[in-house]
């Protein structure tokens, strides 16, 4: 009897010490895991359609947007500031490799040099620096959210791949974590309690959409007039939903947010521009 | 081109004046909301985003994280304790994700009453 309470013990400790040590991959499981549990219907790669994937009507309208998107000529607009050679004749391309096409998945990475992660708009405004430009303001939707909504299209079809390696890097992923659970504002709403406690479930007349998927499709054309918004715009407005003055587009709060939520839609592949209620 | 006397002129502005006023005074006494329209109202108790309330064919919501409120004098026969509930949830299931109406201040004291009262009817 005595041996079988050690054993029991030491079970008790092992687990314990497994749960502390979890990993990122392991808590990314857990909450795909959770979610395929509720929705075995809901195929993996369809999480990218987000509260879409819940209603049938919805994804109709989506598919109609997106067979013919009214917002094409922002893309171009997009376009064109991508492909416009900056003072020294440098462009965009040559600051990524693959001339930028197929990276966005692996944005936001963590910069071990700086100790800080690194967005894809982040990396953009690095090309501008660099290159003798000055930098675009994060939160600039006809500078920054054009010229993202052309330079991530060129990532269409690739998967998440965010990267998660060595103690500093852990530490901007817990913060985002940490950001993702805790209750804010006057409403007192955290990310998770809606988007990993209550997926599927209607808020008023809205389906809440999974998490994992959330970061794959943007930036977004949204409402009646398209407006577009690239992810960490619509964190600043959630913010704001919630009652809480916003933090700053392009800021380390938001960009440890993204990192963490990102790394959620691992293996899921993006898809820009596209429309959004 | 003809000019109004003075006096007309002055009268004239005088007129429009108050009306304006009288419009301002009009426009600061909106009619105090009721219960239900606190519990509607999305800016306010927004209480149909989470619960259905099948007892009222006015509250029109598609939702299913809460549970409906219906027969409330039952579930809650001590009133105080259904006003708590509203005032801050989270007392009650650390796990809530209702908003603390009154700890944050997003309904005044009476606001919570007349929600209180109303969903007691239901």
């Amino acid at each position: 009897m005595k041996q079988l309470i050690w054993i029991m013990s030491c079970l008790g400790w092992l687990a314990v010490s497994a749960n502390a040590q979890a990993t990122p991959e392991d808590h990314r499981l857990q909450v795909v895991n959770a979610v395929q549990k509720l929705y075995p219907a809901i195929k993996f790669e369809d999480y990218v359609h987000g509260a879409l994937a819940f209603s049938a009507d919805a994804k109709d309208q989506y598919d109609a947007i997106m067979a013919f998107p009214p917002y094409d000529s922002e893309i171009e607009k997009g376009a064109k500031l991508w492909a416009t050679p900056f003072k020294n004749g440098k462009r965009y391309a040559d600051c990524f490799p693959q001339a930028g096409k197929n990276v966005v998945g692996n944005y936001p990475l963590f910069d071990a040099a700086t100790k800080k992660v690194v967005t894809f708009e982040m990396a953009l405004n690095q090309c501008r620096t660099a290159n003798g430009e000055a930098p675009y303001k994060h939160g600039d939707m006809n500078t920054m959210g054009l010229l993202t909504a052309y330079a991530r299209t060129l990532s269409d079809g690739m998967k998440m791949n965010i990267k998660v390696e060595g103690q500093d890097a852990l530490a901007a992923f817990e913060a985002g974590q940490r950001f993702f659970h805790q209750r804010r504002g006057q409403l007192n709403f955290s990310c998770a309690g809606c988007h990993i406690n209550h997926v599927g479930n209607v808020l008023r007349t809205e389906y809440l959409s999974m998490a994992p998927g959330q970061a794959t499709h943007w930036p977004a054309f949204r409402g009646g007039d398209y407006a577009l918004f690239t992810l960490q715009r619509r964190y600043a407005a959630c913010n704001q939903m919630v009652r809480l003055a916003p933090l700053e587009i392009g800021g380390e709060e938001y960009n440890n947010l993204e990192y963490y939520h990102s790394y959620l839609s691992n293996g899921l592949p993006l898809k820009a521009s596209v429309f959004r209620k | 081109m003809y000019q109004f006397p003075t006096s007309i002129r002055a009268a004239g502005a005088c007129l429009i004046l108050m009306a304006g006023f009288a419009q301002t005074v009009h426009a600061a006494e909106p009619k105090a909301p009721t219960g239900q329209e606190l519990a509607f109202d999305n800016r306010k108790g927004n209480c149909l985003a989470c619960h259905a309330i099948p007892g009222d064919s006015k509250a029109v919501t598609s939702t299913n994280i809460a549970p409906p409120l219906i027969s409330m004098k039952e579930r809650f026969p001590d009133r105080v304790k259904l006003y708590a509930q509203l005032w801050d949830a989270s007392r009650t299931n650390t796990d809530s994700l209702m908003p603390p109406f009154g700890k944050h201040k997003i309904l005044s004291d009476d606001e919570i009453n007349k929600v209180v009262d109303y969903i007691y009817g239901l």
